[in-house]
């Protein structure tokens, strides 16, 4: 019983983080941007997330873990939404190829976290390992009173705001895209932009919006993952291949922000699977680890079988729009 | 729809699409974007390390052809760069999103290093070498042929299957290191047959990578020709124009999707073999290290011509073994070298935009004109 318990918390744990990236990669996506630089822009948003909280914690003697904690969330959120608007920029502005922008951000983000990560101890002058407990104390503060309740306490109310947050966005994303009339112009510009764009809807501005936003909140799995999952530090690489996970949760929630949630607990649990199941090799639990990837393979193709409208990818998903070109 | 967008005001500037434009015009706005890169990539380095950027960069130019050796390092990266591109042209010419070479690679990787381990020293090498290539190839072709399959007949989104298959290819080798790793308990494999040298591509003319060259300008001299003169060459070109298309022209589609994807499966997995066998004689999950992610973008920016494929390979590995070089000197840490080809990429693909179109002032009085 409490194996399983731990079981379960460690696996919302895991699919916290990747939950953010799927509801912000679902909203781009259903604006028609396939964005492949959401493992990019995780990095991105969780390194300056921890430099934001790192330079605070330095300037002065006594930080407080409140001040600590505002700056690192507008830090991240401002540098992913810039990754966001050059990808915008790039991909809507001067119709470049969206697939190759995003691996290029991709390859530019990762290469950002790592290389700050690495080396932002030597740019403050050698200051030693970074920690910023003190910022991370605010994102790891649990409800006071409830987590205390024995089983129940820790299985629901034991995590940080950020994992509350993670699921408000998505519930919030369902009710924007599936229920507002916004979202069903956001929609119609995935779908069809051309005839989006004849019904009067600003397609740029349409495509900018999700874009951003969509990257703003992947960029808070970064930052869960710094702050609240390794406590304030950093260690490079460590983020691993959980964006790319994102994106295969998007598939598997079959562009649905409330199935994300649950998804992205069945991720976060395949993703550890391999600590828990006994008489596993060293070899065979690295076999085991494939599941996710092997499970959004099978959802992909089992919708491309059964072809069902609603289960489909955004119509125009992948392309860019000119309206003078048709 | 104009006479809507004219309530609404005209912008100050449009865009119009170019007819075509001069091979010196399109080279020179090319050139504006490497330096307006450049000295975008100085103010990061200078904002980071307070360093001189002409320093920094006489540092990149020492540490890519400084030493003979560096030299032919970064010789090495690019045709390896290149091989994968080149095999990467085929199914793009297609309009099939493969963003899979780096699981191809890795599995033709794989194949190559698991034949050096099992085969070792009991045949003649230049047997070996043949096997392992063809080994290496086949593999990569049945990882492509995957996707391939289920794309041609249920229409499964490509991009996201091959995607997926990289990291199912990633966990494979994970598996297999610790199969195979030596010392014991290290978790990497080391280096394959170091006392032997079963497996390792052979010096030619004093040159350990002279065979690596030799592999990628057939493979591009071939698939060139593949594309302009053969038969199967016009049937990719059609089917990337439209398959109802081609369809219609009497294409047999699901084949020519599958044929080609395994075509360019193999091409990545040969890519493999020669990592394994002509440069790094190991294994690990970064074999492939990103380069099938940059093949893509080498083999689309340079619309896939042969020759700009090679000048904008050997521009990325130049830059990347000159970052490692500064990264080094300057006690920065290596993936500095990330940050400045990501942000000569934005430049790069910024700078396509520019050459296929132009912006015009609009004459405000009179928007009709935009139409015709």
């Amino acid at each position: 019983m409490t194996i399983l318990i731990t079981f379960i918390v460690k696996a919302i744990g895991q699919g916290i983080a990747i939950l953010f990236g799927a509801t912000g990669e679902i909203i781009t996506e259903k604006s028609g941007n396939l964005n492949l630089g959401i493992p990019g822009i995780m990095y991105m948003g969780g390194i300056s997330g921890l430099m934001g909280a790192f330079f605070y914690e330095l300037s002065t003697d006594n930080p407080s873990p409140l001040a600590g904690m505002i700056i690192s969330l507008l830090c991240a959120l401002a540098v992913s939404a810039l990754g966001g608007l050059l990808y915008s920029f790039l991909t809507v502005s001067l119709r470049a190829n969206q697939n190759v922008v995003g691996l290029a951000i991709t390859t530019f983000g990762v290469g950002f976290g790592n290389f700050f990560g690495g080396s932002i101890s030597k740019i403050a002058g050698g200051v030693g390992q970074i920690s910023v407990a003190t910022s991370a104390s605010a994102y790891k503060a649990t409800i006071p009173v409830l987590s205390n309740i024995p089983v129940i306490g820790k299985l629901l109310f034991g995590y940080g705001f950020l994992s509350y947050a993670a699921i408000v966005i998505a519930i919030l994303a369902w009710y924007f895209l599936f229920r507002a009339r916004r979202g069903l112009n956001l929609r119609a510009v995935g779908e069809d932009p051309a005839a989006a764009d004849a019904a009067g809807i600003n397609v740029t501005v349409y495509k900018y919006a999700a874009t951003v936003s969509g990257c703003a909140i992947a960029g808070l799995g970064g930052l869960y993952y710094v702050m609240e999952y390794l406590g304030g530090t950093w260690s490079n690489d460590s983020f691993g291949d959980r964006g790319w996970l994102a994106v295969a949760l998007v598939i598997l929630a079959l562009w649905n922000p409330l199935n994300a949630i649950w998804g992205s607990i069945a991720f976060g649990a395949l993703y550890i699977l391999y600590i828990y199941l006994p008489g596993l090799t060293r070899a065979t639990q690295e076999l085991v680890k494939v599941t996710p990837y092997v499970v959004t393979i099978v959802v992909l193709v089992l919708t491309s079988f059964r072809n069902k409208p609603e289960d489909q990818p955004p119509a125009s998903l992948g392309l860019s729009y000119f309206r003078e070109n048709r | 729809m104009n006479s809507e967008k004219k309530k609404i005001k005209a912008p100050a500037f449009h865009v119009e699409k170019r007819e075509g434009i001069s091979f010196r015009k399109a080279c020179a706005i090319r050139a504006t974007a490497v330096v307006l890169s450049l000295i975008v990539c100085a103010i990061v380095i200078v904002l980071i390390t307070g360093q001189n950027p002409l320093e920094v960069y006489g540092g990149i130019i020492d540490g890519a052809v400084g030493t003979s050796r560096r030299f032919w390092v970064t010789v090495r990266e690019t045709v390896i760069l290149l091989l994968i591109a080149v095999g990467l042209v085929p199914v793009f010419r297609m309009k099939f999103w493969n963003i899979g070479a780096e699981g191809q690679i890795l599995m033709g990787a794989t194949a190559s290093a698991a034949l050096m381990i099992y085969i070792k020293d009991s045949i003649p090498n230049f047997l070996l070498i043949l096997i392992i290539m063809i080994g290496g190839m086949v593999v990569g072709m049945l990882w492509a042929f995957i996707p391939a399959f289920f794309k041609a007949n249920y229409n499964t989104n490509e991009t996201l299957f091959t995607l997926m298959m990289n990291y199912i290819a990633m966990q494979i080798v994970n598996c297999l290191i610790v199969i195979w790793e030596n010392p014991v308990g290290s978790n990497t494999v080391g280096i394959i047959n170091g006392a032997t040298k079963a497996g390792w591509f052979p010096s030619i003319f004093g040159n350990a990578y002279a065979l690596n060259i030799i592999i990628t300008l057939v493979a591009t001299v071939c698939i060139s020709v593949y594309m302009k003169m053969d038969k199967h060459g016009y049937e990719i070109d059609v089917v990337g124009a439209g398959t109802r298309t081609a369809l219609y022209a009497g294409i047999n589609v699901k084949k020519v999707i599958c044929r080609t994807m395994m075509l360019s499966g193999a091409l990545c997995g040969l890519a493999g073999s020669v990592i394994v066998s002509g440069a790094s004689h190991t294994i690990s999950t970064s074999t492939a290290g990103g380069r099938g992610f940059t093949a893509i973008i080498v083999a689309w920016m340079s619309k896939f011509n042969p020759i700009a494929m090679l000048a904008i390979s050997a521009f990325l590995s130049f830059m990347q073994q000159g970052a490692i070089q500064i990264a080094s000197q300057f006690g920065l840490n290596e993936n500095a070298s990330d940050i400045i080809t990501g942000i000569l990429l934005f430049f790069l693909i910024g700078c396509e935009f520019f050459i296929n179109y132009r912006m015009e002032r609009t004459d405000r009085g009179d928007t009709e004109d935009k139409a015709s």
